[in-house]
Parts: structure tokens; C-alpha cells; sequence
């Protein structure tokens, strides 16, 4: 269905080709996963396919690339539509109407289908990703799994026969991405559709796949084969299959029941063995990073009538001590009518790292917010470092809790990394040169005039992270840190964080990666509906939950083991 | 109790207005008739008093039929802008004078002395009561006009108007669809950085932190565009069908043509002595211009999903519009002294009672025009079919 002949692309003001050598075939009804470590050129790959490589992105296109016997080189985008729909890696950036009902018909309205066929169509779309209920809503009050549903049913609408997706999963939480790629696995079934599809999330989509296609590194020819045989040699796997090289089984396992059913002789081995407790739970063994002076820089805010009324004035406005736990106690956030948060009671210790989960929009951000001060609390009381922060100066705020947003490109404006490092060390204060230190520790080999653009995703992340720890917050709260992010770079930050969280720094983490949240977390609380619905000790929390299980827990119920490094330390001391 | 006879309870059954949804929609146009109907009929009078009614008609029409969506929020922005060119009218008379000749002098203000050339051209002086009530029914005239426009466009879903654009300007139109979807991204975009700045304890106003988020925003709206480009060509937008060479050389002539028919017949009218051959070369201009556009129309593939009907409700608005206006231009020619209340002398404006009674038809889409749903009810089924998923 697809061919890839000799295809390199080049673009201008580059050394190196980002891809060369690609010689493939993807056949006609496979879902074909394309992997590999970030940077590679995945999306340039993808962009070939629907011709926006080169006839959009600009870049010199060498080879034949054709899809159904059509030449990406003779035809535009355009021409291709009725044959390759493409679902970009942000939904947002790709609707073009504001309902969903329009933005489902706007593709078959400009290959001029007729209206009664457009008609039935949207219907029958409508009821396959089960956006019914959707369908006269406005895509921008959409949660991120829906956008996602309906950017695929907007492309496949025209009945394309190539369907290819740019990391379809990666915003969304465990359930939401479930959703999505049980369509996927309907369309090629039941419709013969050819999905190539570039994921970093493997354990969520290798068993899907029919082939997988690896590209090991920048300008590296790619590798074909089926999912077992690939990921044997691939540099990024999922647990599952980390788990099985471990113990060596054969064929290598890529599902979860699969593996279940090949672990029996590996449960029996740890039998004996205890599951570590995660050390550095015990609060205050560390140093608190610092001490915090008690500044009366609390102030309140004139001119609210509630505050006159002396509605305000139960809350004590400056404590006796700093308190270096965080509390969070009987919380509630109203956003016009929607209560996004209702009674939420928390508490974080000095050292602990606590992973906020549940689905979209179940309140966990606003909860982050909350901790920040930028949302104020409508009911209960936030207590950072013994202070309210939303009704602290965020300049003395810096020093006590930091937050590394969803997007971490939103905290850099500057023009080179020297400048954010100098313009991080005047926000908080801290003795120059702070900063720069702490992004050569995160991000080796990172010159000081590069752009902030120009880093990748998981260098950004970094960058972003050492800004935020420039004021040695003792709280340190990272949005979605790992959306975008393959599984080296996350490795590299679960180093980070651990160490951070060994030093003393209470973490909260708000993340869909069930994988992270075990490998970090001493604990876990999951957030439905703006209220927290369990708080405990990862391991209880997390392996009784089908959705919030980590693979390695799934395979070795009802041992509460969560993570391939645990499971090889007990091995290898057993040994 | 068994209710009215038949015939009265079908009728009330009739006009009862339904719930609005997707299918008995009105479309753009018939809004905006209304409101031009409402807007033609404040142009043919300087009656504040009608005037006032005039508004409080196209106010209540909005209040009562008017959605949560972005663009319905735009009706207060209307009303504020109206209020301002009542201001700026008044601000000018006073310190530009006026022909208006007058006796009741309010206040003096010192006259700055211009040179001959600048003879005709007053700043300062002599301020009238007459004046003043002049510029202030005046510019009560032109803010109407405004709040009318205000009216259809809070009202009139504005993609769905280009929708009915004719094919051949679509392009045009989606392109302006999705410049106007930009606005409330920027405004998001500010929201989000300003939220970021205070993550690094900077303040959040001042005009450096403007100058600081200003680049990142125009970047982030600037890639948003591109990406849009990106989704909509690889969509199919732009695909354009193969038309013999002859349609499209007749196409051109027939489009420039007429647009050139347009523009002479505009200047004739425009002009002095030229008002014989003006209407009928605007006419005809304007003919060969529509056929053009309809010819290449041919061009373009598109066709439209679920394109809205004019159905007997979209009549009815469309109509009561046209019909306010007629009644006000019928009585402007029997009755032209109530339309425009004298000022000099100055007298107390009168409400007169039929173009009073007419501009009250105008009132008819909030009786017939399908009723928005309101936003709870909107809300509810969805909120339960997430906690079933």
C-alpha cells in the first residue's frame, strides 16, 4: 500500500539527512507501529506519506515515495486526501471548523462528496468513535480524549484507505487511550484499513501492531519485522517486553496476558523474595533543602467585599513556624459552576513523592495550580511552607514551590539558554551562576547560546526543570512531565527526580504514565471528578486498579512488584 | 379544563418555538435581514424615542434567542460602542461647532483664531442647546445602526453565514474563518504565559511583561497558522476540479467585466450628471459579476454538509425585519415631522403611534425564532455519558 523506495529527506540548514535509506513496503490492511528514540525523524517519516513532506515542510525529498501507486512527488497534499488521512500530534492544530459535526464533514465537503452520503457517513462516524452525544458541541470544550476521537473521525470520514497518526495516545490518560486505539484496532479488522501509526507509549501499543518498523538512530537506515523480533534489538521497549528478555522467555512477549501466562516459573522465583520499600519514605532523614525564613510576605489582597466582611479572616494569616509539610485540607475550586475540586485533603512530607492520577479533567492541574497560587481556593485552606500561596508574592512564592507546567516551553522566553540561566538566578535570587549549574547536571552538553526551540522535548523538559529548581523550591510539582518523551529521557528524569526527592524535595507529580508512577512514587492519589478517590502506598494503590496497574504489576499479581528494576534486583540478589 | 377550540390550538401549537438544534437552525442570512430591516428604519428617523425603541427591540430579540457561543458575547461590546460614538459626536460638536443655528446658549468656550484660508472651520465658541440635542439625536441615529449590526452578529453563527457564501469565494471565506478562531487562541496564549511568568515570580503586568510575553504569543499564533495550513491542505482543502479552457476565459471576462460594470455604474450614481446611465450599468454589472462568480464556482468541488434551510421561521424573521423598515420609510414620506422632531425651535419629540406600533414587529424572532438550549441542560447529559465511559 504504501513504498518507500531509497527515500531520504534532507532539509535546508542541516548537516546530516534526517532520514536516508528508507527502503519499505507497508502492506495493504496492517497497522504498522513506527518506534524509535526521539529525534529520529518519526514525524519527518510520517510527513512523507501524506505528502506534506516536502510539498509543505519544505526539505528535499530524494527517492519515491508512493501511496496506492500515487507519487507523493507529483501530488500536492491535497490530492492525496481521499487516500491518506493524517492526525497530527496536537488534535487542536488540526480542526479547521468549530462543531464537531462540521469538522467531521470537512473533509468529505472538500472532495465534493454528495450531501446525502456525507450525511450517512458522519452518522455512521459518529456512532464508531461514539462521539454521538458530542456532536453538536464546540471541539474546544472538548477533554483531550474526545479531541482526539473526533481528529481521527474527521479524517476518516472520506473513507481514506491510509490512515497515519502521530503519537495518538500520548496526551491522553490510560482509558481515554484505550478508547482510541480499540478504534484503531476496529478500522483495520473490520474496514482493511492501513494504519502506520509513531508512538512513544510502546506498552500501550506494541501488541497491536502487525510489524513493527525501527529507526535506531538520526540518518540510520530503518529495520522491519515483526513486534517480537524488533523489540529483542529495539533501544526503547516496553516493561513487558523488558520483563521478558529479563527472564528470558521465548517467543518474547509483548501483551500482558501473553506474559501472565509465560510467568509462572518467574513468580515462583520471587516467591521468597520481599518487595523493596521504596527508601527515602521516612520524612526529614534528609536535610530540607532549605530554611525557609518566615517572612510576613503574606498580604491581603484589599478591595474584596467577602474579605471585608471578615469571611477571610478565619484563616490565620502568618503561622508561627515554617512548616515543611505541605497541607492541603477540605480544598474546593469553583470555575464559574463546574467544581473542579471538592474536599480535597492532602499532605506531602519533605522527601516524598506522591503521583497525582485519574483521568482527563478530573482536577488534577487545578490541584497543582492550587499548590502554586495561581488558582485561589473557593473553600479549605493550602498550606505551602506554611504559607497560602495564592495570596503570596509569587517572588517569595518562587523559593517555595515550583511548578514545570504541561508545556514547558511556556517558561522560556529568552534567546539562548545562557540568558534563561542569568534571568532564573535574578527571579530567585539565587547566587549567579546556580543555574547553569544545575542545567549542566540535567542537560550535559547543552551550549549556552543554543535557542531554547531548537532543544527537543526532553531537553526542554530539563531546562524547564532547572529553572524551577534555581530557587531550590522544597516543593516541587511537575505537570505531565513525560508526555513526548521516549524512554531514555524519561529515564534520565526518574534519575533526576530520585535524586531530588533523596535530598529532601517533596515532589507531586500529576501524570497518565503508570509506568513513571511506579517507578517514582511512594505514594499515590487518584483524582475522579475533582475528588480524591484513593490515597495510599503505590503498591496497594496501584496493582488493585485495572486501569492504573503498571505491566510489571499486571503480569505478577498478586506479588506487588511494579517495576522491572525491582523485579531484577531481587533476581540478581536471589542469585 | 379541554382548551381552546382546534383550529386556535393548532396554531398556538404552531408558533410555539422548538428547542434549536443542528436541523431547524435559522440561517445566518435570515438574522441578518432582520437586523438590517431594523437598521434601514433607524436610518429614516432621528426620533430618540424611536430610536430607544428601536434598540430595546433588537436588545430583547437578543436576550431572549441569543447562545453560550463566543460570538454571542459580542452584543455588550456593541452596546459600549455605541455609547462611544454618542460621546465622540457630542465631544465634536462642542469643540467644532456646528451649522446648526441657535439661540439657547449653554456655555461659551474661548474661540481659537484661525487664519482666512481656514474660513468655514470654527474650534471653540459659542456652545447651543440646539446644537447639542442635534449631534445628540444624530449620534443616538448612528449608535442604533451599530447596536443593530451588534444585534445579527451575536445572534448569526458567523462561519455558518460564509457557509452560504457561492463557491467560488469559499477559499476566501475559510480563510477569514480561521483568522477570526485565532483571537480567542491569542487570548488563551496570554492567559497561559502570564500564568508561566508568575511560575518564575516575575510580575505579571507592567509593559515589560507585555514586551516579553508579546514575541512568544505572536510565535505560538504564527505555528498554530502553519499548522492549520498543514491539516487543511492535507485534508483536501484547495482541490479543485479540471475545467475546459474556454469556461475559464469566460469565467475571467465575465467576473472583471462585471466588477468594472460595478464600478462605473457606482461612480455614475456617485456622480452629478450621470445618474441616467448609473442604476442600469450598477445592474447589469452586478448580473454578469454573479454569473462569473457562479461559472467559477465550477471550479471548486465543494459541496456543502447540512446547508441551512429557509424555512417558514427564517421567512417570519427575515420578514418582520423588512417590514419594520418599510413601515419606516412608508411614514417618513406621510409624516416626516414626527420622524425627525424639530430643532429649531427646539420641541419635545413625540412618540409617534404607528411607526411605534411597527417597530414592534420587529420583535417577532423572539416569538417564532427556535429557542436556544440553555446551558445547564446542555450540560447535564454529556457530564453523566463521561462518568458512564
Amino acid at each position: 500500500m504504501i513504498r518507500f523506495e531509497r527515500v531520504s529527506v534532507r532539509y535546508e540548514g542541516t548537516e546530516r539527512p534526517t532520514l536516508s535509506g528508507v527502503d519499505l513496503t507497508v502492506p495493504e490492511g496492517e497497522l504498522v507501529l513506527l518506534v524509535g528514540p526521539s529525534g529520529v525523524g518519526k514525524s519527518t517519516l510520517l510527513g512523507t506519506v501524506s505528502g506534506l513532506v516536502p510539498h509543505f515542510t519544505g526539505g528535499l525529498l530524494s527517492g519515491r515515495v508512493t501511496v496506492d501507486g500515487r507519487d507523493t512527488r507529483t501530488h500536492k497534499p491535497r490530492e492525496l486526501a481521499d487516500l491518506v488521512g493524517t492526525v497530527g500530534q496536537d488534535p487542536l492544530a488540526h480542526f479547521v471548523t468549530d462543531t464537531v459535526e462540521d469538522e467531521l464533514a470537512y473533509g468529505m465537503e472538500s472532495l465534493g462528496l454528495a450531501p446525502d452520503v456525507m450525511r450517512r457517513r458522519v452518522e455512521e462516524t459518529l456512532d464508531l468513535l461514539g462521539l454521538a452525544e458530542l456532536r453538536d458541541r464546540p471541539i474546544a470544550t472538548l477533554s483531550g480524549g474526545q479531541q482526539q476521537r473526533v481528529a481521527i473521525g474527521s479524517v476518516l470520514t472520506p473513507h481514506p484507505k491510509v490512515l497515519v497518526l502521530d503519537e495518538p495516545t500520548s496526551a491522553l490518560d490510560p482509558a481515554a487511550a484505550e478508547e482510541v486505539l480499540a478504534v484503531l484496532q476496529r478500522l483495520v479488522h473490520d474496514l482493511g484499513t492501513t494504519v502506520l501509526m509513531a508512538e512513544h507509549r510502546l506498552e500501550r501499543v506494541v501488541q497491536y501492531a502487525d510489524q513493527v518498523v525501527l529507526l535506531p538512530a538520526p540518518g540510520a537506515p530503518p529495520v522491519m519485522g515483526p513486534p517480537d523480533g524488533i523489540m529483542k534489538v529495539s533501544p526503547v521497549r516496553p516493561p513487558v517486553a523488558e520483563l521478558g528478555l529479563l527472564a528470558g522467555w521465548d517467543p518474547l512477549p509483548l501483551s500482558v496476558r501473553d506474559a501472565r501466562r509465560a510467568a509462572g516459573g518467574l513468580r515462583e522465583r520471587l516467591a521468597g523474595a520481599a518487595v523493596p520499600v521504596r527508601a527515602g519514605v521516612a520524612p526529614a532523614s534528609g536535610p530540607a533543602p532549605v530554611p525557609v525564613p518566615v517572612v510576613a510576605a503574606e498580604r491581603s489582597r484589599p478591595g474584596r467585599l467577602a474579605r471585608l466582611l471578615g469571611r477571610g479572616s478565619a484563616e490565620p494569616v502568618a503561622p508561627a513556624a515554617a512548616d515543611p509539610v505541605t497541607r492541603v485540607d477540605g480544598l474546593g475550586v469553583r470555575r464559574g459552576r463546574v467544581e473542579a475540586l471538592r474536599r480535597v485533603t492532602l499532605t506531602v512530607a519533605p522527601g516524598e513523592t506522591v503521583a497525582l492520577m485519574g483521568r482527563n479533567g478530573a482536577g488534577k492541574s487545578t490541584l497543582l495550580g492550587a499548590l502554586v497560587g495561581m488558582i485561589e481556593p473557593t473553600a479549605g485552606s493550602v498550606r505551602v511552607g506554611g504559607l497560602a500561596p495564592a495570596r503570596t508574592d509569587p517572588r517569595a512564592m518562587v523559593r517555595r514551590v515550583g511548578l514545570v507546567p504541561q508545556e514547558p516551553r511556556d517558561l522560556l522566553y529568552a534567546d539562548t539558554v545562557a540568558a534563561e540561566c542569568a534571568a532564573a538566578d535574578r527571579d530567585a535570587g539565587a547566587t549567579e551562576g546556580t543555574c547553569r549549574a544545575l542545567v549542566s547536571e540535567l542537560l550535559p552538553g547543552v551550549g549556552d547560546d543554543t535557542h531554547p526551540r531548537d532543544l527537543s522535548e526532553g531537553q526542554r523538559l530539563a531546562l524547564a526543570l532547572a529553572l524551577v529548581l534555581t530557587g531550590r523550591p522544597p516543593l516541587l510539582l511537575l505537570d505531565e512531565p513525560t508526555r513526548g518523551l521516549d524512554y531514555a529521557a524519561k529515564a534520565r528524569l526518574v534519575g533526576v527526580l530520585r535524586g531530588l526527592a533523596a535530598e529532601g524535595h517533596a515532589i507531586v507529580l500529576a501524570t497518565h504514565d503508570v509506568e513513571l508512577a511506579a517507578e517514582l512514587a511512594h505514594r499515590v492519589v487518584i483524582l475522579a471528578d475533582g475528588e480524591v478517590v484513593a490515597d495510599g502506598p503505590t503498591g496497594q494503590v496501584v496493582v488493585s486498579s485495572p486501569a492504573f496497574a503498571p505491566q510489571t504489576a499486571k503480569i505478577l499479581a498478586p506479588q506487588e512488584w511494579l517495576t522491572v528494576s525491582q523485579v531484577r534486583g531481587a533476581l540478581e540478589a536471589g542469585a | 379544563m379541554t382548551a381552546a377550540p382546534a383550529p386556535a390550538r393548532l396554531l398556538r401549537r404552531a408558533l410555539h418555538a422548538p428547542e434549536a438544534d443542528r436541523a431547524n437552525a435559522l440561517p445566518a442570512g435570515a438574522w441578518w435581514l432582520w437586523a438590517l430591516g431594523l437598521a434601514t428604519a433607524a436610518s429614516r428617523t432621528t426620533n430618540p424615542l424611536l430610536l430607544g425603541l428601536l434598540v430595546g427591540v433588537a436588545g430583547y430579540v437578543v436576550a431572549a434567542r441569543r447562545t453560550d457561543a463566543p460570538w454571542a458575547r459580542s452584543y455588550g461590546a456593541f452596546i459600549k460602542l455605541g455609547l462611544f460614538v454618542v460621546a465622540l459626536r457630542l465631544v465634536f460638536s462642542v469643540f467644532l461647532g456646528s451649522q446648526i443655528p441657535g439661540t439657547h446658549t449653554v456655555f461659551t468656550l474661548p474661540e481659537l483664531p484661525l487664519p482666512d484660508w481656514a474660513r468655514g472651520v470654527r474650534i471653540g465658541g459659542r456652545v447651543t442647546a440646539e446644537q447639542l440635542v442635534f449631534s445628540l439625536y444624530d449620534g443616538m441615529k448612528l449608535a442604533t445602526l451599530l447596536i443593530c449590526i451588534g444585534a445579527a452578529n451575536s445572534l448569526a453563527n458567523p462561519a455558518r453565514l460564509l457557509k452560504s457564501l457561492p463557491g467560488a469565494l469559499y477559499e476566501a471565506g475559510v480563510a477569514v474563518v480561521v483568522a477570526m478562531t485565532f483571537a480567542p487562541n491569542m487570548v488563551a496564549d496570554v492567559v497561559r504565559l502570564r500564568t508561566a511568568r508568575r511560575l518564575r515570580g516575575r510580575p505579571t503586568g507592567g509593559v515589560r511583561a507585555v514586551a516579553q510575553i508579546g514575541l512568544p504569543v505572536l510565535e505560538g499564533a504564527l505555528e498554530r497558522s502553519v499548522a492549520v495550513a498543514a491539516s487543511m491542505d492535507a485534508r483536501g482543502y484547495g482541490r479543485t476540479a479540471q475545467v475546459p479552457a474556454a469556461v475559464r476565459h469566460t469565467t475571467n471576462v465575465l467576473t472583471v467585466g462585471g466588477l468594472l460594470g460595478v464600478c462605473a455604474g457606482t461612480y455614475g450614481l456617485l456622480a452629478a450628471q450621470g445618474a441616467v446611465y448609473g442604476l442600469p450599468l450598477l445592474l447589469a454589472g452586478l448580473v454578469v459579476a454573479m454569473a462569473g462568480l457562479r461559472l467559477g464556482g465550477r471550479r471548486s468541488v465543494r459541496t456543502r454538509y447540512r446547508p441551512d434551510r429557509w424555512g417558514v421561521r427564517a421567512w417570519l424573521v427575515a420578514c418582520s425585519g423588512a417590514a419594520v423598515a418599510a413601515a419606516m420609510i412608508w411614514a417618513g414620506a406621510v409624516d416626516p415631522e414626527a420622524l425627525r422632531p424639530g430643532v429649531v425651535p427646539l420641541t419635545a419629540p413625540v412618540l409617534p403611534l404607528w411607526p411605534a406600533a411597527a417597530a414592534l414587529i420587529g420583535l417577532l424572532p423572539a416569538l417564532v425564532a427556535p429557542v436556544p438550549p440553555s446551558e445547564r441542560a446542555a450540560d447535564r447529559p454529556v457530564r453523566r455519558g463521561k462518568e458512564q465511559a
